[in-house]
């Protein structure tokens, strides 16, 4: 192995554009002449818009143009990319999401006017003295009121506020396992709302050339491709030939940059309107109400086991908040992403998964790093860890009795999917083994000496990555393709340009794909240029979301270098004069077998570009090879994540002593990368289970809409952690990897929760709902029994 | 509107501001230094970290005619060219940064805690950093970080 080739630790090459403070953020590009555009926003969760009146606005110093839903009505609305179906083939209810509020608002930061000036100071003094009369109805917050109706519905398309009624399983096999259960396990639980918090905030430039008649957006966007076909194709009706859609460096997205948004199709039809760029950047407290939120998912759980601790049966009801509209992919999350999943590690043989997904007066939820998967795994890990500790049974031996073990590959669930490989005992070995879990009856004997309570929680999580088969996502109401593109461009001097539709926010594309690349043509990373987030440079691509960058993008990369290798070889095979079967490439060499006549990937490069002595008949000149991929199945990352928790029981306060997360992603491209995506996964998993929650009142109004009340995860917050990884490569994809980037959001919080309950396990204490905040925790010490040790 | 001079990574500019510019758009939009980013508006998440007169300041939080007659350093002016600062480079090294948003602030933010105090114990670093937010690295590697520069700086130092 090469120093920088697949398995090596490189170091980014990114860093030092970041480090010096020269990356290029869409904030930090301006354009000439442009303008700047503030949009005036909702106070209310639910209100008809009787009257708006923008004239004294509109004579405002330095005010270029105010606008309002009017001038949409001939637009498009923002389209939903999957069409969910449920109960009986009804299919999903599907309300217009204007650009613009129109007669109505239906969360606190809905858009409704946009105002556009010379500075954003007179932008925002101009939003002032705009008039507008509300009338203010009961606003929709609560998922079960919303069910109940009582008239008050977010859209007259629902009168009910169900968007769909979905399930996934068989009803009579499960209704069957649990009426000959030894043993049931119930659990009701909240999965809490996050916001996403990216740290860049959303901005976006629109800008018109009346000369080319071109549109250009520059965005926050995790798949810029996306944007253009959504707001090209759907709401402005540009073709694509005349948008470029640029994503520079994209300050982290976390799923929340995946979705089209208003504010970027409205300052790309502003551009044109005015004839003036329009640059428009979100402060924080925008973020907060109109980025797509996470989770949002009430839950009840049943399982039924045998006398052994064997899982019979899971039965779950969840009620799944869409907020007020449905974006992008919001219907696919608490479906597709959530029910497919609960079979865990788990040779669970009936499973059934009912998700009514519900509107409310509060902002939509989307995909958040992991979506979907760690609601399916924290309900599914937090009754194992219940079941056991009412079986009497461990947490590891709950888990290892219902593992699926590994001459079981590939293994077919009860929720659809089948899983290709996995060894669930190798990482639970490796977990208890770093975790030192021999060794915790000790710390707990000392931590109970110190007053404190000591808890272990175990989390053995699967999630489905690598999205995904066109074919299969398509039969279950996607509206898209999801395959990758990669485009090679072998240079005349054997320098490459790879043109790739995987989108980097923070992964770190431009050393692991260069990595590949190096690997794959035996050439120097230095000679590798890897191009992305730009559509006039990518000729296709779907972006970077579910963990998919390497697991599809980098086949589809593979792919291309398989064809531009090849090609060579005829190349090679003609200089040489010798058969193409002879020629075998090693180490950026073409040589003929037997012999030791050979011609570097250089000089072949050449030849491509100065064709004199060439298989002129046989192949076209040049060295330039585009590949797609489409994913045969989902790739299935596992592994098992240990928490350790002191608590104490005066304060509540709770400290993670130890945190090990053991996991199986397949092939390993950068160890330091790889473990760098883990701990942030971790570092937002455990904000979910300890600190965060986007709350609402009765009224919509999100309580939490600033860093001042959202409790972010900060350097004191969390410990360091021991992560390691386990191998079982991928069987369908070239490079025989799984996609490591949600993981540690998926698997933390069940273990941060189990371990918090087994703590607390003396005072009779079984669940206590997230975020476990040192008050919560403080009230079910005091409201539960009196701790057995005490007496 | 006042006239200011302020000292900008070793250069004096003099320029005309709004009496209520902040800093950091001061930085931004006037001197066209856009490493010094903005990711709150109620100072909290410390993007905006530059140093004045050699200590950590929020950007965001200072006006631009605060910094009049004192010596601004941005993360543009801290390494010496291509070559990284310590700090800068061991961020690199021990894989400190992923989106790149919040690490000109963590970087400076870091300078500061390295100059008051050269040698921090793991939770002494992850309560500095109390004042800036990371959503990608989990922080673990910005400690490791910042442990390996206060290292390489101190050997540094006992060599000179």
């Amino acid at each position: 192995m090469s120093d920088t080739g697949i398995g090596s630790a490189v170091k980014r090459r990114e860093d030092f554009r970041f480090l010096k403070g020269i990356g290029k953020y869409t904030d930090d590009i301006n354009q000439p002449n442009q303008t700047y555009c503030y949009f005036l926003r909702s106070p209310l969760a639910h209100a008809t818009i009787n009257s708006i009146d923008t004239s004294a606005a509109e004579r405002a110093e330095g005010v270029v143009a105010v606008f309002t839903g009017e001038h949409f009505t001939e637009v498009g609305g923002i389209p939903c990319g999957w069409l969910v179906t449920g109960k009986d083939e009804k299919p999903m209810v599907e309300p217009r999401h204007p650009i613009l509020a129109h007669g109505k608002v239906r969360h606190v930061g809905d858009p409704i006017v946009a105002v556009i000036a010379e500075s954003l100071q007179q932008a925002k003094d101009a939003a002032d003295k705009i008039n507008i009369d509300y009338g203010e109805l009961p606003a929709v917050v609560d998922m079960k009121k919303a069910l109940e109706g009582g008239g008050t519905a977010v859209h007259d398309e629902a009168a009910d506020n169900m968007c769909f009624d979905w399930e996934l399983g068989d009803k009579a096999a499960v209704d069957e396992a649990f009426a000959k259960a030894h043993h049931v396990t119930k659990l009701d639980l909240v999965n809490n709302r996050l916001v996403p918090n990216a740290m860049e905030p959303r901005a976006a430039i629109g800008v018109y050339d009346m000369a080319t008649e071109d549109y250009t957006l520059v965005t926050t966007s995790q798949n810029p491709h996306v944007i253009r076909l959504l707001m090209g194709a759907f709401v402005l009706g540009i073709p694509e030939h005349k948008l470029r859609v640029w994503a520079p460096d994209v300050g982290g997205g976390f799923g929340s940059k995946i979705y089209h948004y208003a504010e970027e199709a409205f300052v790309t039809w502003g551009a044109k309107q005015i004839g003036r760029p329009i640059k428009w950047v979100a402060e924080r407290s925008e973020s907060f109400l109109t980025d797509a939120h996470g989770r949002d998912h009430v839950s009840h759980v049943e399982m039924a086991f045998d006398e052994n601790g064997k899982a019979l049966a899971l039965k779950t009801d969840t009620l799944a908040n869409m907020g007020a509209y449905l974006s992008t992919f919001a219907p696919c999350i608490p479906t597709w992403l959530h029910g497919t999943l609960l079979a865990g590690q788990y040779t669970t043989p009936a499973i059934h998964c009912n998700v009514k997904a519900i509107f409310t007066n509060t902002t939509p939820v989307d995909a958040y790093r992991g979506a979907g998967r760690p609601e399916a795994t924290y309900l599914l890990e937090r009754i194992m860890s219940k079941a056991a500790a009412e079986m009497g049974i461990g947490q590891e031996e709950i888990r290892r009795r219902n593992f699926i073990k590994p001459d079981q590959f590939p293994y077919q669930t009860p929720v659809a999917v089948v899983y290709d490989t996995g060894d669930y005992d190798a990482s639970m070995d490796k977990a208890l083994e770093l975790a030192d879990y021999a060794g915790f009856g000790a710390r707990k004997s000392k931590s109970a000496a110190e007053g404190k309570l000591r808890g272990v929680g175990f989390a053995s999580y699967i999630e489905a990555c690598g999205i995904a088969p066109s074919s299969l996502v398509g039969s279950l109401g996607a509206r898209a393709g999801l395959y990758e593109a990669a485009t090679v461009r072998v240079n005349p001097t054997g320098s490459v340009s790879v043109m790739t539709g995987s989108h980097s926010h923070g992964q770190g594309h431009a050393t692991t794909f260069a990595q590949v690349v190096a690997d794959k043509l035996g050439i120097p990373m230095d000679q590798v240029e890897i191009v992305h987030g730009d559509t006039d440079k990518v000729p296709f691509g779907m972006g970077t979301y579910g963990s998919r960058s390497l697991a599809v993008g980098g086949s589809a990369l593979v792919n291309a270098l398989n064809k531009i290798i090849d090609k060579g070889k005829t190349i090679a095979a003609h200089l040489m004069e010798a058969s193409e079967g002879d020629i075998e490439f090693v180490d950026g060499t073409y040589k003929v077998k037997g012999t030791d006549k050979e011609k570097t990937f250089g000089e072949i490069a050449l030849t491509a570009y100065v064709p004199h002595q060439y298989p002129i008949e046989q192949i076209e000149p040049g060295l330039e090879e585009t590949a797609f991929y489409d994913p045969k199945n989902f790739t299935y990352p596992a592994g098992t994540y240990i928490c350790e928790v002191e608590i104490d029981p005066a304060t509540g306060q709770t400290r993670i002593d130890k945190f090990v997360a053991a996991d199986d992603f397949g092939n390993v491209v950068n160890p330091m990368i790889v473990e760098g995506q883990v701990h942030g996964g971790l570092v937002q998993g455990i904000g979910q289970a300890m600190l965060e929650f986007a709350a609402y009142d009765e009224n919509g109004q999100l309580q939490t809409g600033s860093f001042m009340d959202y409790t972010m995860p900060r350097a004191d917050d969390v410990p360091s952690f021991d992560v390691t990884t386990t191998v079982t490569p991928c069987t369908h994809n070239p490079l025989g990897v799984k996609g490591c980037g949600e993981a540690g959001a998926i698997g933390a919080p069940p273990a941060v929760i189990n371990a918090i309950c087994d703590a607390l396990s003396a005072y009779g204490v079984d669940h206590i709902d997230m975020p476990a905040t040192p008050e919560k925790i403080w009230r079910a010490i005091n409201a539960g029994e009196k701790p057995m040790a005490a007496e | 509107m006042p006239e200011i001079t302020v000292t900008v990574n070793g250069k004096a500019v003099t320029k005309t501001v709004d009496a209520n510019t902040l800093l950091v758009d001061f930085l931004r939009n006037d001197l066209a230094l856009t490493g010094t980013h903005v990711g709150c508006d109620t100072s909290q998440c410390g993007a905006c970290v530059v140093h004045m007169n050699g200590r950590s300041v929020k950007a965001c939080t200072a006006f631009a005619a605060q910094a009049d007659g004192q010596q601004v350093t941005t993360i543009e002016g801290l390494a010496d060219g291509t070559e990284l600062h310590p700090v800068q480079a061991a961020f690199k090294e021990a894989h400190g940064l992923q989106c790149g948003f919040c690490t000109p602030g963590m970087v400076m933010s870091a300078v500061d805690l390295l100059a008051t105090n050269p040698s921090p114990t793991e939770d002494e670093i992850r309560s500095w950093l109390k004042g800036n937010i990371c959503r990608c690295t989990g922080y673990h590697n910005i400690v490791k970080a910042i442990q390996m520069a206060a290292n390489e700086m101190s050997q540094k130092a006992a060599a000179e």
